[in-house]
């Protein structure tokens, strides 16, 4: 290893060489000389680091065939006509065109996803960090029983149908019965039936599910912020908590918070589970549907690959800027 | 003076006292801990109601769950309903027993599969530097910022050509490359000192007895919080849109079969309900303080 690290140095050398010579010459000549060089190296290293690869090889296959190839294979076969039985034809973007300006029930599933996305994500997100902050306070044993509590919702898989017992349409439902006993209604609310219920409730219950990974990444974060810095922080003459917060503590949970950020917003724009459960599929007046819940259907009910993966493609784009944004907002915290 | 002197004395030799209880931070406010405190009591109280309802729901006997106004806690527990679960469905075509072993099976096998080979890639994208690495990772970061459900169709058409459909392994080798894990694990795997590594080196390990013997048994953190994602992905896997024989479906889905067989099958539903959650919810609380401490690593950078 020693070797070939001081026979890199001579051909550094070398190089530098060819370069200072070729500076008489044009660009271009400059510029070729540079990309060999540094492709030398690279070959180089790469033969150092052979085993590396074979490390990584099942991960990169099977991370290639099921993560990477199919985001590329969805964006091809979006642009075709494609059911399966006869080979993919290429219409161009007729499928996007139908979609945004013929198909009312995928803008629905658009608003509803928008809807449910704008509302559970940021509130979701600051409810984890909230928490998360609030738990750092406690005691050792309180804080380490209080994030079971919190997290356990959202490890607790599908436990969410419980909600449909609470939420029960007739008078036998609890919330049914306790609003009918007060007084506020006389009869019972088809909460998962009745167009105007159906997104409310569900936004109900993934918030109650959303204190999640990111969740867990900011507790851990916080336990990491340095506590000398929050000493300085009180010499300094921060007041309150709040002070704290802005100027200790977020600045140094940055990572945590780009992380935590990444998880609400995947969680949030691939909302499906829920209201598939709880609302039926296909819900009363497509009152619940959502991006992914017409990909379900186009998908894997009418076999219409390609406009599902013209669905699929949308999904993916607004996920990814949607990220994009977020992230470069979340660089000036602190400042 | 002599008061004086004595405080100095007292606080002197507090020093050497470890104090009780945790000094409190001189810019908190007590009436705002205490507010604090109890909207987190609160909301922990909203929190875990459904669930303590749900566990509660299945040791209730029949008379109970019927009962008018209802109970949240039982008051003569039986594990009757979990009974039931095997006895009556023990006569159905698809037993219970196999739907419970499908997932275990599936679980077991992705998970640790998982393991090894997102241990494997995220040793040597943490600890050398080779061309390409780093491009790998940012792509795997940008695989964490969308849903599963994006690559679901060319993901079936993929399994479809590889005859995987209606087997176990559909579900069981795209969960080996689940990109959070690797995340997750590169990571912590950082924080690992390279003297270390370089210590075994020079002693004459090869790679793979690097990572084997000495990478491997020091990132056991990052084992568990591996596991507990896996997990929590694989158990609660419907598998319906891979897997269509009966015989092979998975837990969630019987879940959802029990719950579909109405006010009959409510007590069953319930039990059911409780094994799928409190598997994860168990590996969670056996391995909390592991996970957060590889939590701790899980920063995104740009």
């Amino acid at each position: 290893m020693a070797d070939a690290v001081k026979e890199m140095k001579t051909k550094d050398e070398i190089m530098a060489a060819k370069i200072a010579a070729a500076k008489n010459g044009n660009y271009f000549q400059k510029y070729t000389v540079l990309r060999r060089h540094n492709l030398s190296v690279a070959w180089k290293k790469m033969k150092l680091n052979k085993n590396c690869y074979l490390f990584l090889a099942p991960y990169a296959i099977i991370f290639t065939m099921f993560f990477v190839f199919p985001v590329v294979a969805s964006i091809y076969f979006s642009f075709t006509y494609y059911n399966i039985l006869e080979p993919p034809r290429f219409i161009g973007l007729n499928n996007y065109m139908s979609l945004l300006l013929e198909d009312d029930i995928f803008l629905i599933g658009i608003k509803n996803t928008l809807i449910i996305a704008i509302i559970t994500g940021p509130l979701g997100y600051i409810m984890s960090f909230l928490f998360a902050w609030l738990i750092n306070e406690l005691p050792r044993w309180v804080r380490s029983v209080a994030v079971v509590v919190f997290y356990a919702p959202s490890i607790a898989g599908n436990c969410y149908v419980i909600f449909s017992v609470f939420f029960r349409g007739d008078a036998y439902g609890y919330v049914n019965a306790f609003l009918m006993n007060t007084g506020l209604t006389d009869n019972p609310i088809f909460f998962f039936t009745d167009p105007r219920w159906m997104l409310p409730i569900c936004m109900l219950v993934i918030l109650w599910m959303s204190l999640g990974t990111g969740f867990l990444s900011f507790v851990a974060g916080l336990q990491g912020v340095d506590a000398s810095q929050f000493e300085a922080g009180y010499m300094d003459g921060i007041k309150n908590r709040w002070q704290e917060l802005w100027y200790i503590t977020l600045p140094n949970m940055k990572p945590m918070l780009m992380f935590g950020a990444v998880m609400a917003i995947t969680q949030a724009f691939g909302v499906c589970d829920v209201t598939m459960q709880l609302c039926g599929y296909p819900s009363t007046d497509y009152a619940a549907r959502t991006i992914v819940t017409h990909l379900f259907d186009y998908g894997f009910s009418r076999f219409e690959m390609g406009y599902a993966c013209a669905i699929a493609t949308i999904l993916f784009l607004m996920m990814i800027l949607c990220n994009k944004a977020i992230q470069s907002l979340l660089r000036r915290v602190g400042t | 003076m002599s008061k004086k002197i004595k405080k100095v004395k007292e606080e002197k030799e507090q020093v050497y006292h470890k104090p009780m209880i945790r000094r409190r931070k001189p810019n908190r406010s007590i009436a705002g801990d205490v507010a604090l405190f109890i909207f987190l009591a609160i909301v922990a109280v909203i929190m875990v109601f459904p669930i303590v309802y749900a566990v509660n729901a299945a040791l209730k006997p029949l008379d109970e769950l019927f009962m008018f106004p209802p109970r949240v806690f039982a008051k003569n527990p039986t594990l009757n309903n979990f009974a039931d679960l095997f006895v009556t469905m023990g006569k159905s075509w698809v037993t219970f027993s196999r739907y419970l072993f499908n997932t275990v099976f599936i679980t077991a096998a992705g998970t640790a599969g998982h393991l090894f080979v997102a241990s494997m890639g995220a040793f040597v994208l943490a600890k050398y530097d080779f061309p390409g690495g780093q491009a790998f990772f940012k792509l795997v970061t940008v695989a964490m910022m969308f849903t599963g459900y994006v690559t679901q169709i060319p993901n079936y058409m993929i399994i479809n050509k590889l005859g995987w459909v209606d087997t176990y392994w559909a579900i069981i080798i795209p969960a080996f490359a689940s990109p959070m894990g690797l995340f997750l694990m590169k990571q912590f795997m950082e924080g690992l000192p390279t003297a270390l590594i370089e210590a075994a080196r020079i002693d004459g390990a090869g790679e793979w007895m690097v990572f084997s013997k000495i990478v491997m048994p020091n990132v056991k953190p990052a084992w568990m919080t591996l596991i507990i994602f896996s997990v929590q992905g694989l158990w609660n896997n419907r598998a319906s849109t891979f897997i269509y024989s009966e015989e092979r479906k998975t837990l969630v889905f019987a879940l959802q079969q029990i719950q579909a067989g109405g006010i009959a099958r409510t007590g069953q539903g319930a039990a059911v309900l409780v094994v799928v959650m409190i598997v994860p919810i168990l590996i969670f609380v056996f391995s909390e303080s592991q996970i957060l401490e590889t939590m701790a690593s899980s920063g995104l950078k740009d």
